[in-house]
């Protein structure tokens, strides 16, 4: 006889998996009670929510799934916003939840929600298990969901006498098989030719890269394809990181917050090749005057992706890399020099001169100078509010990931996500930058931190006002700060301090590139507070 | 633009709050639909109709694909298919007026299938076009009530016999 718990713990097993990051209540104790005999590491973070984004944290470090564990009711809900946050960025995940027993399900009893309902439209799949015999699919299918495809969170709710009840014997499947789910991986061949055709017409191309290149691990060969060709490479937000940012085909992000050469190169080009990007507003805000303009190849994965947002010439759905794979293997082009050169000039033309002011740490040089001091592979994670944007065009790296939370643009994912990743990525550099805002959204977590001694490191750009919208009120609403001003900041070093951990306070650009170097040197964690000042604009 | 989705999904529990959700969220209207196991137990029909233009037709036949537990989706374009829904339609009828209403029931081919003092109610499975019809005509005696099963909707062979292959 074996009982679901157990069942769920060796379906785990089976996943390879490795760490759960979660939080315990009453109904998911059959669960984690079995968790303990087995090597899977168990997190505690300290808000259901961080236990989603440490999964989501992990997942993009490793480009697998990660998992996330909650108990019935608030447990299941706090992790909603974590679950929406990895659906909208298309990170791999499967969120499992306790329920209550599934005879009073509906009867509103203590700690109960209906989660599968709640997260019916942030979730790729979700099951709300009702057998223990059901299990061992429901896991197969689950992790193989999140995992292909378009990845994505997917829930799997397991009432407490599911998890209690036994069954004969464990056997997990080796194959899955969903008639509704069969993701075309390969691009139709005669929709490449004819992108290839488009591409050696071209006068003016541009590629504009997203999130999926990263997700299906086709930098290497996407980095080979623009060498290739030579054309020149925008990203989204999501897509930092498809090239070095050195590269002299690499402009920049694109958008109302990226880079001005960036933004000229797609609205001058006759020809946009989208890679894994679904282009959101914030990416391009008007994309029917793009294409006007300009052809666009669109490769995606989703198929709904194609055209929901940019009117495409060209679809071609399929996985990135088979797609690209197969595009280098037939090419023979190279984008003409006027136009690459005029990029170029482009890029020289617009480099934005950051603003200093005495006594303040001017964050966007900060940033690049961090870059530089980070070792190869580093992964740096931004918050959401001007941190985002000012790591978003100035962290400068070739090998190194940077992950935020782009689409739902959570405050408050940085740190735990942190922890996440460097449980994935022990031994690269894991730094966190967010605001004096997004900090106080998940300082939470240092006791996470704190608790298993993690290496990570945290920069507080504090300028005492929720400086994005902030910054907004200063050009919309005539500079009235309805509640935007963070007076009386706590003290954060002291703050570190209860918790712990070392910190320091920078208030120009030398100190924190002093301490900087003094904790990146350290093998604890470290909060650098950086004083920032409230009129820095974000890009 | 009057659209008509045949949607195949696979017949477990919340499958149709899930595909209904999908177009309140996307401030997408439903006219009618219907829903019912097909010659396979294992899986359901829902017919949808709804109106919209050309984007949100291709959006929501994308959006619905992405669904686990949703087979395929058709969206049929006049001709193709016959479509057809089942009302039940209770009319005022007074003595006096019975055998006027009996003959545009016999005229359109409607079924009485109770008849009280006061009323009479039809029963009626035809296209929407001549439900219309039928209303029109039944209206000025008074229509108390109408229940209506939405539209379903099969593939035309015939149609798809008559075009030329390509």
């Amino acid at each position: 006889m074996i009982s679901g718990a157990e069942i769920m713990v060796k379906c785990l097993q089976e996943e390879g998996v490795e760490i759960v990051f979660g939080y315990p209540g009453a109904v998911i104790c059959p669960f984690f009670d079995k968790l303990c005999d087995t090597d899977i590491k168990a997190v505690l973070v300290r808000q259901e929510q961080n236990a989603a984004h440490a999964a989501s944290g992990y997942a993009r470090a490793l480009l697998k799934v990660g998992v996330c564990v909650a108990t019935s009711g608030p447990g299941a809900l706090n992790l909603i916003t974590g679950i929406a946050t990895a659906y909208m960025d298309s990170i791999p995940m499967v969120a499992i939840t306790g329920q209550v027993r599934s005879d009073v399900l509906g009867r509103d009893v203590f700690q109960e929600a209906d989660i599968t309902g709640a997260c019916e439209s942030f979730v790729k799949h979700s099951y709300l298990v009702k057998n223990t015999a059901d299990l061992p699919r429901v896991f197969k299918e689950a992790f193989h969901i999140a995992s292909t495809g378009r990845p994505g969170p997917v829930l799997i709710d397991v009432p407490v006498d599911v998890q209690e009840g036994t069954v004969d014997s464990f056997e997990y499947p080796e194959k899955v098989n969903i008639i509704g789910y069969k993701p075309s991986v390969h691009g139709h061949p005669m929709q490449i030719k004819r992108a290839l055709e488009m591409i050696s017409k071209s006068e003016r191309p541009v590629i504009c890269a997203g999130g999926g290149v990263l997700t299906s691990g086709s930098k290497p060969k996407f980095r080979e394809f623009a060498q290739k060709t030579n054309i020149p490479v925008v990203s989204t937000m999501m897509g930092i990181g498809v090239m070095p940012s050195e590269d002299p085909l690499y402009v920049g992000m694109i958008g109302s917050h990226g880079v001005k050469a960036a933004n000229m190169t797609i609205h001058n080009a006759d020809l946009v090749i989208l890679c894994g990007a679904r282009v959101g507003d914030r990416a391009v805000a008007a994309p029917e005057q793009v294409a006007e303009r300009a052809k666009v190849i669109h490769i995606d994965i989703d198929p709904a992706e194609i055209g929901k947002n940019m009117k495409t010439t060209i679809p071609i759905v399929g996985d990135m890399k088979n797609v690209i794979s197969q595009m280098l293997e037939d090419i023979d082009y190279t984008a003409p020099a006027e136009w690459t050169e005029k990029v170029c000039k482009w890029e020289e033309d617009y480099v934005a001169k950051p603003k200093k002011f005495d006594g303040f740490v001017e964050p966007k040089s900060f940033i690049a100078k961090l870059s530089s001091m980070l070792r190869q592979k580093a992964i740096l994670i931004a918050d959401v509010g001007q941190n985002q944007i000012w790591c978003a065009n100035n962290f400068k790296m070739s090998d190194g990931r940077f992950f935020t939370s782009g689409g739902m643009g959570t405050m408050g994912y940085s740190v735990p996500a942190a922890v996440g990743a460097k449980f994935a990525r022990p031994n690269r550099d894991v730094v966190a930058v967010c605001g004096d805002g997004s900090f106080q959204m998940s300082l939470n977590e240092l006791a996470t931190i704190a608790q298993n001694n993690l290496n990570v490191k945290i920069i507080v750009m504090q300028n005492n006002v929720l400086g994005m919208v902030h910054e907004l009120q200063d050009i919309h609403y005539n500079g009235r700060y309805a509640i935007t001003e963070l007076s009386d900041v706590p003290d954060f070093g002291v703050i570190a301090k209860a918790y712990g951990i070392e910190s320091a306070v920078a208030e120009s650009n030398e100190d924190a590139e002093k301490y900087a170097e003094k904790m990146l040197k350290s093998d604890k964690p470290f909060i650098l507070i950086c004083k920032v000042n409230p009129k820095t604009s974000s890009r | 633009m009057k659209y008509t989705l045949s949607v195949l999904v696979e017949n477990h529990p919340g499958v149709l709050s899930k595909v209904s959700g999908l177009f309140s969220r996307r401030g997408f209207n439903i006219d009618s639909l219907a829903v019912g196991i097909t010659e396979d137990s294992n899986i359901s029909r829902i017919t949808i109709v709804a109106h919209g233009d050309e984007y949100i037709i291709e959006q929501l036949e994308k959006q619905l694909n992405k669904l686990i537990p949703v087979i395929k989706v058709r969206t049929y374009t006049d001709g193709e298919f016959i479509s057809r829904e089942l009302s039940l339609i209770k009319v005022n009828c007074p003595a006096k007026q019975r055998l006027d209403i009996m003959k545009i029931a016999e005229l359109m081919e409607a079924k009485i299938v109770d008849v009280a003092i006061n009323t009479m109610t039809l029963q009626f499975a035809d296209t929407l076009e001549r439900f219309e019809t039928l209303t029109d005509l039944l209206k000025p005696y008074g229509i108390r009530e109408i229940v209506r099963t939405g539209t379903v909707a099969i593939e035309k062979d015939s149609a798809a016999q008559r075009k030329p292959t390509v």
